[in-house]
């Protein structure tokens, strides 16, 4: 109830800042921009997608942008080492599954808490990318591909095909409702059967493969694979979830609440720097979003649990 | 099952690149036969400037001091030909953060865009996009590639500076010793270059040993902390040189503070209001710079030229920048604004910037 909710709200709150946005600034409202603003947020909303699986789970992947970055570093160190990028791309996207992998059994068989885990492999790959790439930019990748992902089709197409397929799969499948038990309640969700710690295993690997994947698209767009690629990104994309309404208890959230969250959060980027606002304020404005996204489901707890103690104290 | 999935997916790879992949020697290949893009139109170097251009500064990073004094000397030149100048930007020096301010830019309609590139290679698509749908494009401080832009305004050459500043530390530390590099990011073009200058001119000075190159990513912060680990990882350092504000006035602010003040020489290429206290502390004994105020202002000018069809960015070509006087375009379109000051105690106080 309180998700569909939300969800209305974000659905109202983009609605209305695209309509504030097309009226009051200028060159906002036309198809380029549009592709541009849509494609800016092509990264974000790939990883989000998985993101919403690990969050919902109740676990946290912070690691995602420093795979992003290691797979890039791979797909620029294996091209100068003159392989062909046909065969370099399923690499790279091996190298984001073994570091979702990695993040997984440390996870699962050892029991440690995601967030430090992933604070851990977040410095960990990244580091490793510099240490493969170093300072280099490889920027003489194929222009075939290059021009391929700065077609706005192309990589919206693959958020859209990866977006449904993501969606039908959490929110329709016998495995969407185990992660969702999962993120609700661990044990109960063990002791009716699910393989808890099983699907938390794959979700990491699917986060990492989707980083990598992610990375791709990155390194194409910008025509240029280096080890500092995305840096930073990973805090857009937990953003993006918790905006979109998935709760960072786990067990609650929707994935066209966090897909719109996506498109809001770059539609807001998008109006404010054309309407020429400093970029200090814009980072002040998606904090307050953020921020405002994870207090606002609770609010309404905090306040009822406030209001009973006082009655029982009186 | 999973095992056989990707060994499939391996196999499958290997078996489309046996087919022949796209390879970098490829990419090579096409490049090579690829024709040169030329400019087509024109220029009438008697053209005169337009009013009321729309022109906007891109720098590396906002509120960063050296580009708040170049950008503030591209809005004086517009003041003085009746531009609308402003600046924008990313507050973080990061390759692809750019890429979406050039894009707003080009919807927005500017006339001339007037940028310093923190990746050289990632803002090219976007910047021949913005040369497409007919806006000037300047590099400034640091290039972008050839084919992303018109004209390049070089605040000198980087062979001068590269030598230059390892001539002033061999002074220093009287060419002898162990010496650092503390840059800007791992990628800076500018840097990068330098630092090859310098490594080529040390060679001149067989008791001088460069023992690492440091990056502080133009941080105050990394680069405060990086200074500290270089005289951690080697204490009998004898010199430093940070070819990058941030770097040096962070380095300074450690060594002014620490044991090694005076004995570890500090040089590379400062602001002197930045250092003006550290030169009379005696932390540094000299460092030097072109002045950002004039970079800033003739870049635009010449995006003002370009805009107002004067120049075209073809080799020799002149135009007039104010109070700066007539520049001729170089090879590749490159102008070159003049040689660095170098700035000591005894004349620091003469400078406001």
């Amino acid at each position: 109830m309180l998700v569909r909710r939300w969800e209305s709200l974000i659905l109202v709150l983009l609605v209305g800042v695209c309509v504030w946005a097309a009226l009051g600034v200028d060159g906002f409202a036309n198809t380029s921009n549009v592709s541009f603003l849509l494609l800016d947020t092509t990264e974000i909303a790939l990883m989000a997608l998985t993101m919403t699986f690990v969050i919902v789970a109740a676990e946290i992947d912070l690691s995602v942008a420093s795979t992003l970055g290691l797979s890039c570093a791979v797909l620029g160190w294996l091209w100068n080492a003159g392989l062909g990028i046909e065969l370099i791309m399923p690499i790279c996207l091996l190298v984001g599954a073994l570091c979702g992998a990695i993040n997984g059994l440390l996870v699962t068989r050892l029991g440690l808490p995601s967030l430090a885990v992933t604070i851990g492999t977040f410095a960990l790959y990244r580091g490793l990318a510099y240490v493969i790439l170093g300072d280099q930019a490889v920027a003489d990748l194929p222009a075939a591909y290059t021009s391929l992902a700065t077609r706005p089709l192309v990589p919206l197409g693959l958020v859209a095909v990866l977006g449904v397929g993501a969606a039908v799969l959490l929110h329709a499948t016998g495995l969407g409702r185990a992660v969702f038990a999962i993120g609700a309640n661990q044990e109960a969700a063990f002791f009716s059967g699910i393989r808890v710690k099983r699907i938390k295993f794959w979700l990491f690997v699917a986060g990492g493969a989707m980083a990598a994947l992610a990375s791709l698209v990155f390194t194409f767009r910008y025509a240029s694979a280096r080890a500092d690629n995305g840096v930073g990104l990973e805090l857009a994309v937990v953003a993006a979830v918790l905006l979109g309404g998935v709760s960072i208890f786990g067990g609650r959230g929707s994935l066209p609440g966090v897909l719109m969250a996506v498109v809001l959060l770059g539609v807001v980027r998008n109006a404010l720097i054309l309407a020429d606002v400093a970029n200090e304020v814009l980072n002040f404005v998606t904090g307050l979003l953020l921020v405002a996204s994870v207090l606002a489901p609770n609010l309404g707890a905090l306040w009822r649990r406030r209001f009973t103690s006082q009655q029982e104290v009186s | 099952m999973n095992t056989r999935a990707v060994a499939s997916l391996v196999g499958t790879a290997l078996l489309i690149s046996a087919c022949g992949g796209t390879t970098k020697s490829d990419v090579a290949r096409q490049q090579s036969s690829a024709p040169s893009a030329a400019s087509s139109s024109t220029a009438n170097p008697n053209a005169p400037i337009k009013q009321g251009l729309k022109i906007a500064f891109l720098p590396k990073q906002v509120n960063n001091p050296y580009f708040t004094i170049a950008d503030r000397g591209g809005s004086d030149a517009g003041k003085e030909f009746g531009a609308e100048v402003k600046e924008v930007g990313p507050s973080d020096a990061n390759a692809s953060s750019q890429v979406s301010y050039i894009n707003t830019l080009v919807q927005q309609k500017q006339d001339a865009i007037v940028i310093s590139a923190n990746d050289p290679n990632a803002v090219v698509p976007a910047l021949k996009q913005a040369m497409d749908a007919g806006i000037k494009v300047v590099s400034y401080d640091s290039d972008s590639g050839q084919d992303g832009r018109h004209l390049f305004i070089n605040q000198a050459g980087a062979e001068d500076l590269g030598r230059t500043e390892v001539q002033l530390l061999a002074q220093q530390i009287g060419s002898k010793g162990k010496i650092a590099i503390l840059s800007a990011t791992p990628n800076a073009t500018n840097q990068n270059t330098w630092i090859d200058f310098m490594k080529d001119e040390l060679k001149k000075y067989p008791d001088m040993e460069l023992v690492k190159v440091a990056y502080g990513n133009d941080d105050d912060q990394k680069s405060f902390t990086e200074t500290q680990g270089l005289l951690r990882s080697y204490p009998d350092l004898k010199g430093i040189i940070s070819p990058t504000t941030v770097g040096i006035a962070a380095a300074a602010r450690y060594l002014s503070s620490s044991s090694y003040k005076g004995k570890v020489k500090l040089t590379g290429l400062g602001t002197p209001n930045q250092l003006r206290k550290f030169v009379k502390d005696g932390t540094i004994d000299g460092f030097e710079l072109w002045s950002p105020g004039d970079l800033g202002y003739l870049a635009g000018y010449a995006a003002a030229a370009l805009a107002s069809g004067q120049i075209t960015g073809a080799e020799g070509e002149k135009f007039k920048a104010g109070r700066l006087g007539e520049y001729t375009v170089g090879a590749k379109g490159e102008v070159l604004l003049g040689k660095p000051t170098v700035f000591t105690k005894d004349n620091v106080d003469e400078f406001d910037f």
